[in-house]
C-alpha cells in the first residue's frame, strides 16, 4: 500500500487520535494563529514568542461555503475528468477565528445550513506514484439550531 | 495643506488585446496629458502600478513607463498593492505635490492580462499564503467571492435575483462606455442560464481580466489655476489604509483570519474603514456622494459596498439597489461606467480607471452615462493582501 503523506507538512497531525489543525499560540497573550507562519506574536499590543505549536479546536461552526465548479490553475492538482469541490469557511469558538478547508468527500452541498456544526478530517487530495496526498477538510455534523 | 487638482484623465479601452502592458500605458498617458492641455516635458513625477505578471517590466512600471514615453529624468515611483496599486500610486503622487516637491505629476496604471483565473507565481513556496490557498483547497478568487456571496445570502435573505439585478443594473450603465470591454445589455433569463463558477455565483457575476490602462494627471492647485481654459477637480480624500489587528474578516489570499483571542476586535470592520478615512479627510459622508465607483469583482460584493460606504445599513442593499437609488436618475448612481461588469479587471489600471470615471461624471463629460449634477464622486477598491483604496474627488 501506498504511504499517506501531507500535501504540505507541517498544517495538520493526526499522532494522537483525531485529526487537527497544527497553529501557533503566542504563550504570553493567547492569540492563535494558522498556518503559524512566523516564530513570533502578530499581536501589536504583544510581543510575546516564540509560539509554541498548539493543536486547534476539531470542530466549528459553518459560516459560509460554496461549490467551485471549474478546474483551478496549478498549483491544483486538477484530476482529469475534473471533480467539482465544495469549500468551506468554519469559525473556530475557542480561537475566534476562520478557517477553510474543502468540503468532505460526498458532502451534500445542498443541505448545508449557516452555524451548523463543522468537523475536521484527513482526506486524500490527489494521488501519484508515490504516494496518497493528503490534505484537511471539514465535514458535516449534526445540523444545530 | 494645499489642494492637489485632477487636470487630465486618460484611458486605453478594456479588452483582451494582447499586446504588452506599456503599449496600453503610453496611449492612457499621452490622453491624460492632452486632456490637461500638458506635454511630458512638464511632467516632473511619474507613479505607477505595478503588474506583476509581465516580468520585470512589470515590477519595475514606473520606469518601464517612462521609458515608453521616452525618458524625461524625471523620478519615477512603482507601487504594488494588487487591486489598489493605482491608489497606492497615486497617494504617492499626491504626496509629493502637498510636500512640494513637485507641481505636475503622472499617474499610470496599465495591465495585460493572462487568460482564466488568476493562479499564483510559478513555483513551490509553502509559505505564500497565494501559494498555499491553491494547492491545498483550489480556493481560486471567485471561490471567496463565493464564500462572500452565500454568507449575504445566509445572513441577509439575498437571492440569486438580487444578484442578477446588480448585473443588469451595471450591463445598462456600461453599455455606452467606449472604454468598457462588455457592452452587451444583460437580461435577468441570460443570467440565470450562465454556467455556475462558484456557488451561489455564475460565470457573468463574475469579473473577468482584461487588458487595459488608465492614467491621472495631478497637479499643484496653484499649478492647476494658471490653466484657465481647464476644468480641474478636486482630490478631496485618498485613503490607502491596510487592517487593524485582529482582522477577523475572512481577506484573500489568506486561509484563515485572525485569532480575535488576544486583543479587542475593532470598531470598525476593513471595508467600512476605508472609506471611513477617506470621509474624514473630506469632511464629507455618504449622503454628499453624487455617485460612486465601488468594486464589483462579483455582483454580490457590489450589494456587500453599498453598506461598506454607508448608502445603507447592513442587510438593506438589496431594498436599495431594487429602489433605483443606485441606478442612473436614481440618488446615488453606483458604477455609472458600467464597473468591473463591464470592464473585466486590469488590476494596476482599475483603481485609476474608478478616478477617471468620477472626473468624467463631475465635468459633465459622461454622455449617455452622465449623473445628473454630479460633484462628489467617491471611489473604492480593496486589494489583496490587506490593501484598501479609496478616493473621493470634488468640484
Ligand atoms: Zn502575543
Amino acid at each position: 500500500m501506498k504511504p499517506r503523506v501531507p500535501v504540505v507538512d507541517g498544517l495538520f497531525t493526526e499522532d494522537a487520535g483525531p485529526p487537527a489543525l497544527l497553529g501557533g499560540r503566542c504563550p504570553r497573550c493567547g492569540s492563535v494563529f494558522f498556518p503559524k507562519q512566523w516564530s513570533f506574536c502578530r499581536n501589536p499590543h504583544c510581543d510575546g514568542g516564540p509560539l509554541d505549536d498548539t493543536p486547534l479546536s476539531t470542530r466549528g461552526r459553518l459560516w459560509s461555503w460554496t461549490d467551485n465548479r471549474y478546474a483551478p490553475p496549478p498549483p491544483y492538482p486538477a484530476g482529469d475528468p475534473f471533480e467539482p469541490y465544495g469549500v468551506a469557511a468554519v469559525e473556530l469558538d475557542a480561537e475566534q477565528m476562520i478557517v477553510l478547508g474543502q468540503l468532505a468527500r460526498g458532502t451534500d452541498i445542498g443541505r448545508l445550513q449557516l452555524g451548523q456544526e463543522m468537523e475536521l478530517v484527513v482526506e486524500p487530495l490527489f494521488e501519484d506514484d508515490d504516494a496518497v496526498h493528503t490534505v484537511w477538510k471539514w465535514r458535516a455534523g449534526s445540523v444545530t439550531g | 495643506m494645499s489642494d492637489v487638482q485632477i487636470l487630465g484623465v486618460g484611458m486605453h479601452p478594456w479588452g483582451k488585446w494582447g499586446r504588452n502592458f506599456a503599449e496600453y500605458a503610453v496611449v492612457a498617458a499621452r490622453a491624460a496629458l492632452a486632456d490637461a492641455g500638458l506635454s511630458l516635458g512638464d511632467v516632473q513625477f511619474l507613479a505607477a502600478g505595478n503588474t506583476m505578471r509581465n516580468g520585470y517590466p512589470g515590477y519595475v512600471a514606473g520606469s518601464t513607463i517612462a521609458q515608453a514615453l521616452g525618458w524625461s529624468g524625471i523620478p519615477v515611483s512603482s507601487s504594488y498593492a494588487a487591486c489598489a496599486s493605482g491608489a497606492v500610486a497615486l497617494d504617492a503622487a499626491r504626496a509629493r505635490i502637498q510636500a512640494g516637491k513637485a507641481d505636475v505629476a503622472l499617474v499610470v496604471g496599465a495591465d495585460t492580462a493572462p487568460k482564466g483565473f488568476f493562479g499564483p507565481l510559478p513555483g513551490d513556496r509553502p509559505e505564500d499564503p497565494d501559494w498555499l490557498r491553491f494547492r491545498l483547497l483550489g480556493a481560486t478568487n471567485p471561490t471567496y467571492f463565493g464564500l462572500y456571496a452565500r454568507r449575504r445570502m445566509e445572513r441577509f435573505g439575498a437571492t440569486a435575483k438580487d444578484f442578477a439585478a446588480v448585473k443588469v443594473k451595471n450591463s445598462r450603465h456600461g453599455a455606452s462606455n467606449p472604454n468598457a470591454r462588455y457592452r452587451k445589455v444583460f437580461t435577468e433569463d441570460e443570467i440565470a442560464e450562465s454556467p455556475v463558477v462558484a456557488e451561489p455565483l455564475r460565470l457573468v457575476d463574475i469579473c473577468a481580466t482584461s487588458d487595459g490602462a488608465a492614467a491621472v494627471v495631478l497637479t499643484s492647485a496653484e499649478f492647476a489655476a494658471r490653466q484657465s481654459d481647464r476644468r480641474p477637480v478636486t482630490v478631496a480624500a485618498v485613503s490607502t489604509v491596510t487592517p487593524t489587528y485582529p482582522n477577523t474578516d475572512l481577506d484573500l489570499p489568506d486561509i484563515a483570519t485572525d485569532s480575535g483571542v488576544g486583543a479587542p476586535p475593532h470598531a470598525r470592520p476593513f471595508r467600512d474603514a476605508i472609506a471611513h478615512v477617506a470621509y474624514e479627510e473630506a469632511g464629507l459622508g455618504p449622503e454628499d456622494l453624487s455617485c460612486a465607483e465601488v468594486y464589483d469583482l462579483s455582483t454580490a460584493l457590489e450589494l456587500d459596498w453599498y453598506e461598506n460606504i454607508g448608502l445603507c445599513g447592513p442587510g438593506e442593499a438589496e431594498a436599495l439597489l431594487h429602489s433605483g437609488a443606485t441606478t442612473l436618475g436614481g440618488r446615488v448612481p453606483v458604477n455609472p461606467s458600467g464597473g468591473l461588469a463591464c470592464f473585466g479587471e486590469a488590476i494596476p489600471a482599475q483603481a485609476l480607471a474608478q478616478v477617471c470615471e468620477i472626473v468624467t461624471q463631475l465635468r459633465g463629460d459622461a454622455g449617455e452615462r452622465q449623473v445628473e449634477d454630479a460633484t462628489v464622486g467617491l471611489a473604492i477598491n480593496q486589494g489583496l493582501f490587506g490593501h484598501g483604496s479609496c478616493v473621493i474627488v470634488t468640484r
